[in-house]
């Protein structure tokens, strides 16, 4: 039979079966008048070969390690490896989280998250007056290279790859990285891991930007500069769709920011006249998974192939390496119910399946008990489990990208693109990503879906087992982990007490330094590095650069 | 003509998570209300001067970061200085259980945890308030 | 009441701030209110800021409060945003942008949604100049939508009008749209920093150039959100005031400006008075059965108010 022959055979046995549904629906309506994902993407009855009949497996699909990459960015993915199981954790101060690395690490979690209290991210020390009640509760508290040296006790810096969860402040903890790796004598040539250095999110997603837009990109090219020629293996930026997501974008709205935030930063270093092909390796990305599970194996897939494309068309790029998308995933906070809190981990679950389905590089999973606060040793470990187990007993990990070829996946995997892409022209006729966030454009795209959604909840159209539906009378949660009020005080007493020790002439020269180089323009980086280990604080550099290049206000 | 109900929702401290602060405010603004939003970053002492300002009817703050308990009291403490004791106060985020009896005492009159349906907020807001 | 008073002629916050209230809403002690803090009206510099959505007036206004109070004078701003014209609240965002001066005692933001004022600054907006007027704001502010006639109602009020504009909003539409070119007392080309930026001004001054019998309004090119051009601006806000002044023009100002508010309150309170009245439904069925004109049912409700009719028409 040939093909013309077999697409006439198939669309009249679909003819002859649509009788079949209208008898079935005369009996029994469906649930819902319609079925669509949350980015407006039709869920048909059924998809079959006439929806992904213009997919060429060869230009569209490929294989993995080859470009497009939508099969993944390895030839060899997990049979080779298992993504790295990175689970995102810091709280307190440096001591008490230094013990949870060292557990984690005993657990068999193969690569280190460093989450970073709010002061931190925000250039603060714990004893600004904005600091007051932040201290050490969303993350760890980092006044200074004291903080980072007792932070990494007993971890050997050439052996873990280390992700910073930090954007405006990215250039300062990385030079503690750099100093405390010094210490332990190992040179920035072996260090490897991520900082997440995305600051463009941050204006309209996550909230803890610093300076404005300008000068915030250029110390991210600073960094790129930087770390071609001393950390060579280091991934300088997480270019970050999970905070949109959690803010309430659609997968496509994820795909869509994220991407054109990408190619704000690569455009950015092209100008100041790096290579593409010398720095794009270096970048990597990071997504949200979230519930409906067909989606984002698509929208990862479809991630992969749209950025190799714009890569290679926006830019010239020549290298396999400078178009592969390299991506962390962490399942969705957003997803997580503070009523029946157990039911979390087979949230989880389903979401991590998903990512790994998906092709992720990395994955942070959740636990169950954080929507209330961070979360326990003991649901920690279910959540790195619950990675374990979907790697060694599952055995999905042990072919690449097995839903490839399906109908339905590879039809939303188009669409996905396709819908992306019309938002990232979009954002290219406003005049590119800082134009766009200044006029409010991602900022009312992403409160128009979160108050879709916030409705969709309310009506019970969205189902939240244990939310709005299957609920049950239950007691206060036991057994959360609370940070002792204690912790804020001890920190800013070993503040206090770092401050008599040091050399205060040795900082106060670094700062002037700092300033001198910050208003001429000349790259950040070895000032920073010379400041830091004079046991300057994170506070008091920073200072001088708000001092120097603003500080941003919300559009 | 009905007053109007006026509610001020803030968000006090480093916490940069607006996603609830700004779906409560679509819902209120829904219902018939005007929101004034302060956007993120507020100190306790900027979103008292606002709240007196505007002569609000209500407060909402919302804290993802755990400051809660510093920061939310604060709040109530400073309304009452200025002589605004009368605004009803209400808080929502990341919030533990065993946290919300200090804070009512503190003066905040209802938390409203992940997972509220805005339309009890609304509610609470509509039945609480002392207008004049 | 009289410690109200009091308190708001003192400039303290607290009481300006219920005044506000009480005015806003219509609220018992209104009248009482108006009449005592009306004599002491008439001594701030009342200046209007208003354009198109996305402009940048908010950020514009917060940068021109710092200047003001550079200078030391204390500032009264009105920032108003529309209803939603289905469920009648608001979100009033204005105020995010100003929110430095949030601590400032001398700067004193009051948010007011239009409530359901059909374009055209509502009357309770006016009052409540009054009241910051009265409570010794030397500069007040006020910050409007900016669409329809929202933008003609200001020029009444205003000693200065300043209308922003921004490059990319389609320029020409802008400029052409119908009594924009009339109010503006001042232009301010904000994002300047933009492509279109020039084109933008080229266009303005090609349109301006067509006023041959009055001050050609001066235009200013700022950047607000870098503090760029904001002293220019201010200076040149002020030198067009002093030219009201030195013209003779801030009488005729100043007598338009009770005209447009007497009239404001004229126009709702006869329809207010009239919907009110007891036959005032009954009217309306006559005229849609056909039985009487509206013309004729004026003259009935006015008959039911007490007030003639106009003998001198023919009664065709």
């Amino acid at each position: 039979m040939s093909c013309t022959e077999k697409k006439a055979r198939l669309a009249e046995r679909q003819e002859q079966w649509q009788e079949m549904v209208d008898k079935a629906l005369a009996r029994f309506p469906e649930r819902k008048e319609a079925f669509a994902t949350t980015s407006g993407i039709e869920m048909k009855r059924v998809f079959t070969p006439a929806d992904v009949e213009e997919i060429d497996y060869n230009d569209e699909v490929g294989f993995p390690g080859e470009f497009p990459f939508t099969r993944g960015v390895q030839p060899t993915m997990y049979r080779a490896r298992f993504w790295t199981m990175r689970q995102y954790a810091g709280f307190g101060s440096a001591r008490q989280t230094n013990e949870r690395y060292r557990y984690l690490l005993g657990q068999g979690q193969t690569g280190l998250s460093v989450a970073f209290d709010l002061p931190t991210q925000i250039g603060y020390d714990s004893d600004h007056e904005l600091s007051d009640g932040e201290v050490g509760k969303v993350g760890v508290a980092i006044d200074s290279l004291a903080d980072m040296e007792i932070l990494f006790d007993q971890i050997a810096l050439d052996k873990v790859s280390t992700s910073m969860t930090i954007n405006a402040p990215a250039a300062v903890l990385l030079a503690m990285y750099i100093a405390v790796a010094e210490k332990q004598g190992v040179s920035s040539d072996k260090l490897r891991g991520t900082i997440q250095n995305d600051v463009l999110k941050e204006y309209f997603a996550r909230g803890t930007y610093i300076f404005p837009p300008r000068p915030s990109m250029k110390i991210i090219t600073d960094i790129f500069s930087y770390c071609k020629d001393n950390l060579p293996n280091w991934n300088t930026i997480s270019i970050s769709g999970y905070h949109i997501r959690e803010a309430g974008s659609s997968a496509v709205q994820e795909v869509a920011f994220t991407l054109a935030d990408g190619l704000a930063y690569v455009d950015a270093a092209v100008k100041t006249g790096l290579d593409v092909d010398v720095f794009a390796k270096r970048l990597s990305f990071f997504f949200n998974v979230h519930n409906n599970f067909l989606e984002e194996v698509a929208k990862f897939r479809a991630a992969r192939r749209l950025w190799a494309k714009l890569m290679k068309e926006r830019f010239g790029a020549k290298k396999a390496s400078s178009m592969m998308m390299r991506f962390h995933t962490q399942t969705a906070g957003c997803s997580l119910t503070a009523q029946q809190p157990d039911n979390n981990v087979v949230r989880v679950t389903m979401q991590a399946l998903a990512a790994v389905l998906g092709g992720t590089n990395s994955l942070h999973t959740n636990s169950r008990d954080e929507a209330l606060c961070l979360p326990t040793e003991d649901s920690v470990r279910i959540a790195l489990r619950t990675q374990q187990i979907i790697a060694h007993e599952s055995g999905v990990a042990d072919t690449i990208d097995p839903l490839a070829g399906s109908y339905m996946i590879e039809s939303m995997t188009s669409e996905i693109e396709a819908k992306a892409l019309e938002y990232i022209n979009k954002i290219d006729g406003l005049g590119g990503v800082v134009k766009a966030i200044e006029a409010g454009y991602m900022q009312q795209e992403i409160g128009d879906s979160a108050y879709a959604y916030q409705k969709s909840v309310e009506t019970a159209e969205q189902v939240i087992v244990g939310v709005n539906r299957f609920t049950i009378d239950e007691p206060a949660p036991k057994n959360l982990l609370r940070i002792k009020k204690e912790m804020e005080i001890e920190q800013l007493e070993s503040l206090r007490t770092m401050k008599a020790k040091r050399d205060a002439t040795a900082v106060t020269a670094s700062l002037k330094e700092l300033r001198q180089v910050a208003e001429s323009g000349d790259n950040l980086l070895p000032v920073i590095v010379s400041a830091v280990k004079t046991y300057a604080t994170l506070g008091e550099v920073c200072g001088v650069l708000r001092e120097v290049f603003g500080e941003y206000t919300e559009a | 003509m009905d007053k109007k109900i006026k509610v001020l929702v803030a968000k006090p401290g480093l916490d940069g998570h607006d996603r609830g602060a700004k779906v409560v405010s679509r819902a209120l603004r829904d219902a018939g209300m005007e929101v004034i939003y302060t956007g993120i970053r507020q100190t306790p002492e900027q979103i008292v001067a606002t709240a007196v300002q505007e002569d609000v009817d209500s407060l909402g703050l919302s804290c993802l970061s755990g400051a809660h308990n510093k920061l939310f009291p604060k709040v109530v403490a400073l309304l009452k200085e200025k002589g605004a004791g009368d605004v009803l106060v209400f808080g929502g985020g990341i919030i533990p259980d065993e946290d919300i009896p200090g804070l009512k005492e503190a003066g905040i009159s209802a938390i409203f945890l992940p997972g509220t349906p805005t339309q009890v907020t609304i509610d609470f807001i509509r039945n609480n308030i002392t207008q004049a | 009441m009289e410690d109200l008073v009091a308190g708001l002629l003192a400039g303290k916050v607290r009481p300006l701030a219920k005044a506000i209230t009480v005015v806003e809403n219509d609220r018992p002690g209104k009248r009482e209110l108006l009449k005592q803090i009306y004599p002491q009206t008439g001594n701030a510099y009342l200046l209007g800021i208003t354009g198109p959505p996305g402009a940048g007036k908010s950020t514009l206004t917060d940068k021109v409060i710092a200047k003001l109070r550079q200078q030391g004078k204390t500032v009264g701003v009105i920032a108003v945003d529309p209803s939603s014209p289905f469920s009648g609240g608001a979100i009033l965002g204005d105020r995010i942008r100003m929110q430095q001066h949030a601590l400032d005692d001398g700067v004193f933001i009051r948010s007011m949604a239009t409530r359901s004022h059909l374009g055209g600054l509502s009357k309770s907006a006016v009052d409540v100049i009054h009241l910051m007027d009265a409570a010794g704001k030397d500069v007040i502010i006020i910050e409007t939508v900016g669409v329809g006639q929202d933008e003609v109602d200001i020029v009444r009020i205003a000693k200065t009008t300043v209308v922003v504009m921004v490059p990319g909003l389609g320029d020409s539409v802008q400029i052409a749209k119908a009594g924009v070119m009339e109010i503006a007392d001042v232009f301010a080309v904000n994002k300047a920093d933009r492509e279109g930026a020039d084109k933008l001004l080229i266009e303005l001054r090609a349109m301006l150039d067509m006023i041959k019998d009055k001050e050609k309004p001066k235009i200013y090119r700022t950047v607000a959100v870098d503090d760029v051009g904001i002293e220019e601006l201010v200076k040149g806000i002020f030198a067009h005031g002093e030219k009201v002044v030195e013209s003779g023009l801030i009488q005729k100002k100043i007598t338009e400006k009770a005209e447009s508010e007497l009239r404001a309150y004229l126009l709702d309170t006869i329809m207010e008075r009239s919907t009110n009245l007891a036959s005032y439904h009954e009217v309306v069925k006559r005229v849609a059965d056909k039985e009487i004109t509206p013309m004729d049912g004026v003259d009935e409700i006015f008959a039911g108010l007490g007030l003639h009719g106009d003998e001198n028409v023919e009664k065709n």
